[in-house]
């Protein structure tokens, strides 16, 4: 009897989920084990993507940095822009002009809206809901046209600057985004009629990837995936930067933390977001939008080609970086849609930073996948990467 | 056509058996034919529909409108590289999509178009039906077990999952149509259909008819049972190997299979060829009103596939067999019941 | 007037399958002599993600519907059974009908006894 088991006995299927696959989001590798289809280890592997862009960062003026931070996370590069500079602003105690802060705070935004959209038709592509998918990148299309017209570039926007934005608004835009936001909710509830009330959906979503506030807390999590525990962590409410503290606004939280809240916090977050953008339309004041720090931030174009003053600054900042930078480091950290984006610089004086550490939520939330996956399915391996919302140009990094 | 020939050709001929083999031949090339166009032009309209439901155009470049679509696609697949992965098991990775169209296009000797139009009039037409439709899924099986990759087994292994838990559903919920015509003969069955209100089984076989629904879904891999494909977890299923014609021959496998199922939910539950019979509607030709329902209800499996997110393995053998079995029982014992009342 | 046999309601059936398998058979050989044939190893390579497969995927595998599979023969041959008394159903009256409550019920009992042993759960 013992010989029939030994011949009978099974092996376990090990299967290599990505790099090449459509539902990893970029070229997440994860080796499955399979029992069945009981995934019975998951191990992810990182790295396809790494373009080195800490240590390339060691070789670049903080100016020339901004267009590398584009290339993190680049759904939402405008909160990677503004993130770092954040950071290098608090490192030369720079303080940005209040109308700067109200554009950053309304980009800031409408990227979030822009990656939340993104993620809600990847995931829902991922389960199967197909025509959501094109819903929500018509809603993202129209995001990115308005950013077109704000900046020139759609995708790898580089508008924030040390000391505020490139450039003011142009004339008529914050019209054309108030249009935008008088319509939007009521294209989330058009989203929502396709997979909110779904029984598949439900089936597909509640009770899957659980996982507890305080362990979630533990693994390190942050924004929607942190937030769907119950954790209601907002680096904008904690450690408000641009204008957030200006303004109304509430963080939503789930109570299961499983797929379904996730779900539900980040759609929550669009309809905040958006109510966010029009405050801010509405009380926008008037005034510079970049600070008065010669030392750091580039002149104006017309004073540049008049003055020698600026002349010199323009051409120091550009060849060599700002000459004058304080020595010291500091870890500054924003709400990007993903999480807790975090940017760790040390500096020496010169006009490049000495190190930079980017603390990316993609990176943290990608080790966090085996505890989601291990004893589910590989249908649920596929809704927990959905979930947590990786991408891995900021993962890889 | 049979009396149409005997007028025309010499009476040596007429009379001989070669006559009755002529027609049979005849018929049996325009449902071949009209099959494949179907599950071309099928793939077509898929891309369409769902197109436009998802606000976008679908194709576009190739004809007006991109009609011309399927005709490029297929050449361009006739002349595309036929890779077969080493370590392969040859035979089988040849014959399994053939053996996938064969028995879809197999089953179409017992579709009748109109009263007098049907290849064989058998008298066990349903399980004739039932019994090749089941055999399209060994294509399925053996297509993924041949490939020699771990996505298409994993496909195969989940398709015969799922004929383990639909084929039976399947089957019962067409006993409830059989109890009613008294016949397994799908010409019976439309002719029976006759005296029932608006000459359908679907208002007093309303359960047997939702069952046969769902079950023809996942009998022809439809979303959202679409599990042994499923693009966003094993990439294609089965036929993730497969490349070229033989990828084609499976997608027409499919296709045919819809048009398949569709018809025998028309023929079945909608009152087959049979239309209204008054005004206008009268002069109607009757395959006209056939492919009127089969199209419906074609448009409807699009239409679901633009809806629903994808259900997943275990849930879905769960609702075959916890919840579409006792459906189908219940069904059963009821229109016995109800039929026993009425007529004695 | 007929004076020759054939079994005229197979004969259709046996032609149309020769007529499918040779549809499907006659695209590949024709497909055949018209398409490139340009192989290299790494192009013959199974597909496993863009990563060279680990391992093999052909040996004794779990597949977890053991159980299910036997049930579903039982239940497929309960199906067929059902078949010839749905068509005669108009001819046995009350009493095929009684006979098959019977038969459903037995049925039943299994199938209520598989679900509460959880035969029916996938796992």
């Amino acid at each position: 009897m013992a010989e029939v088991e030994k011949k009978l006995e099974t092996k376990n299927l090990t299967i290599s989920l990505g790099p090449q696959h459509p539902a990893t989001h970029g070229v997440l590798r994860l080796v499955l084990e399979l029992d069945g289809e009981t995934v019975v280890k998951c191990t992810p592997y990182v790295g396809y993507l790494h373009r080195g862009i800490e240590k390339l960062s060691e070789y670049k003026t903080y100016l020339q940095i901004i267009p590398i931070t584009d290339r993190l996370d680049y759904i939402s590069s405008l909160s990677n822009n503004i993130g770092y500079c954040v950071a290098v602003e608090k490192l030369f105690a720079i303080e940005v002009p209040e109308r700067a802060d109200f554009i950053r705070t309304i980009t800031a935004e409408m990227t979030r809206i822009a990656s939340h959209l993104l993620w809600l038709a990847t995931h829902a592509l991922d389960l199967g809901a197909m025509t959501v998918f094109l819903y929500a990148f018509r809603e993202r299309e129209w995001i990115i046209d308005l950013f077109e017209k704000l900046c020139g570039a759609r995708l790898t926007v580089s508008y924030a600057r040390i000391g505020g934005v490139r450039n003011d608004v142009p004339e008529g835009w914050l019209k054309d985004l108030y249009n935008f936001t008088e319509e939007f909710p009521k294209r989330i509830e058009e989203y929502e009629t396709l997979i909110d009330q779904n029984r598949i959906w439900f089936k597909r979503t509640k009770g899957i990837g659980v996982i507890s506030a305080e362990e979630a807390i533990n693994w390190g999590l942050s924004g929607p995936t942190l937030r769907g525990s119950g954790v209601p962590y907002d680096v904008r409410k904690f450690m408000p930067y641009a204008a957030y503290n200006k303004i109304e606004w509430e963080v939503p939280i789930g109570k299961n933390g499983d797929v379904y809240d996730r779900y539900r916090c980040r759609m929550e977050e669009l309809r905040q977001s958006n109510r966010i953008i029009r405050q801010c339309i509405e009380k926008i004041p008037d005034g510079p939008v970049m600070a008065d720090a010669p030392k750091f931030t580039l002149p104006p174009k017309d004073k540049v080609l008049s003055d020698i003053e600026h002349l010199i600054h323009q051409f120091v900042l550009i060849t060599k970086g700002p000459m004058t930078a304080p020595i010291g480091e500091i870890y500054s950290a924003i709400e990007a849609p993903k999480g807790e984006l975090g940017f760790y610089i040390v500096s020496d004086g010169t006009g490049k930073p000495y190190r930079m550490k980017i603390r990316a939520p993609s990176f943290v939330h990608a080790s966090v996948l085996p505890r989601l996956c291990i004893g589910h399915l590989v249908a649920d391996v596929i809704a927990n990467i959905g979930t947590i919302d990786i991408v891995l140009g900021e993962c890889d990094r | 056509m049979t009396e149409f020939f005997k007028t025309i050709l010499p009476p040596v001929i007429a009379n001989s058996p070669i006559l009755d083999i002529l027609v049979i031949i005849i018929k049996v090339f325009i449902v071949v034919n009209f099959a494949m166009i179907n599950g071309m032009y099928l793939s077509y309209v898929e891309r369409k529909v769902i197109g436009h439901m998802q606000v976008r155009l679908g194709p576009m470049r190739t004809g007006p409108h991109g009609i011309l679509q399927p005709i490029a696609d297929g050449i361009k697949l006739f002349f595309k590289e036929d890779i077969i992965p080493a370590n392969a098991d040859k035979p089988i990775f040849f014959i399994a999509p053939v053996i996938s169209l064969t028995a879809a296009l197999a089953t179409l000797a017992v579709i009748p178009f109109w009263e007098d139009f049907i290849i064989a009039d058998i008298n066990i037409g349903i399980l004739y039906i039932l019994a090749l439709s089941s055999l399209g899924a060994y294509g399925i099986i053996l297509a993924g077990w041949a490939s020699n990759s771990k996505y298409s087994f994993l496909g195969g292994l989940r398709s015969s999952a799922q004929v383990l838990s639909y084929e039976i559903a399947m089957g019962l919920s067409l006993v409830g149509v059989m109890l009613l015509a008294g016949s397994a003969n799908l010409l019976d069955i439309v002719k029976a259909q006759e005296n029932m209100p608006f000459g359908m089984y679907l208002f007093v076989q309303p359960i047997g008819f939702f069952v046969f629904f769902m079950a023809a879904l996942a009998e022809t891999n439809r979303a959202p049972f679409d599990l042994p494909e499923a693009e966003s977890e094993l990439v294609a299923g089965y036929f993730v190997e497969y490349s070229g014609m033989r990828f084609a021959l499976f997608y027409a496998a499919e296709y045919i299979g819809m048009v398949l199922m569709s018809f025998l939910a028309a023929i079945c539950f909608l009152g087959g060829w049979k239309g209204p019979d008054f005004w206008f509607f009268s002069k109607v030709p009757p395959v006209i009103w056939l492919l009127i329902k089969v199209y419906a209800f074609i448009f409807f499996y699009l239409w679901i596939r633009a809806t629903l997110p994808r259900y997943r393995y275990d849930q879905l053998m769960g609702l075959g067999w916890k919840l579409f079995i006792p459906l189908t029982l219940a069904n059963i014992l009821i229109t016995g019941l109800v039929k026993l009342l009425i007529e004695t | 007037m007929t004076e020759y046999y054939i079994p005229s309601n197979y004969l259709p059936v046996l032609i149309l399958l020769i007529f499918s398998v040779f549809t499907g058979v006659s695209v590949l050989v024709f497909g055949y002599f018209v398409r490139p044939k340009r192989s290299y190893p790494e192009k013959l390579t199974p597909y496993e993600s863009g990563i060279p497969p680990v391992g093999e995927p052909r040996y004794r595998f779990s597949v977890r519907f053991y159980i299910i599979a036997m049930l579903f023969v039982i239940f497929d041959v309960e199906a067929v059974f059902l078949y010839p008394w749905a068509v005669a159903y108009n001819k046995i009256g009350l009493y095929g009908f009684i006979e098959m409550v019977i038969f459903i019920f037995i049925l039943l009992v299994g199938y209520i006894y598989a679900w509460k042993k959880d035969a029916l759960t996938w796992e």
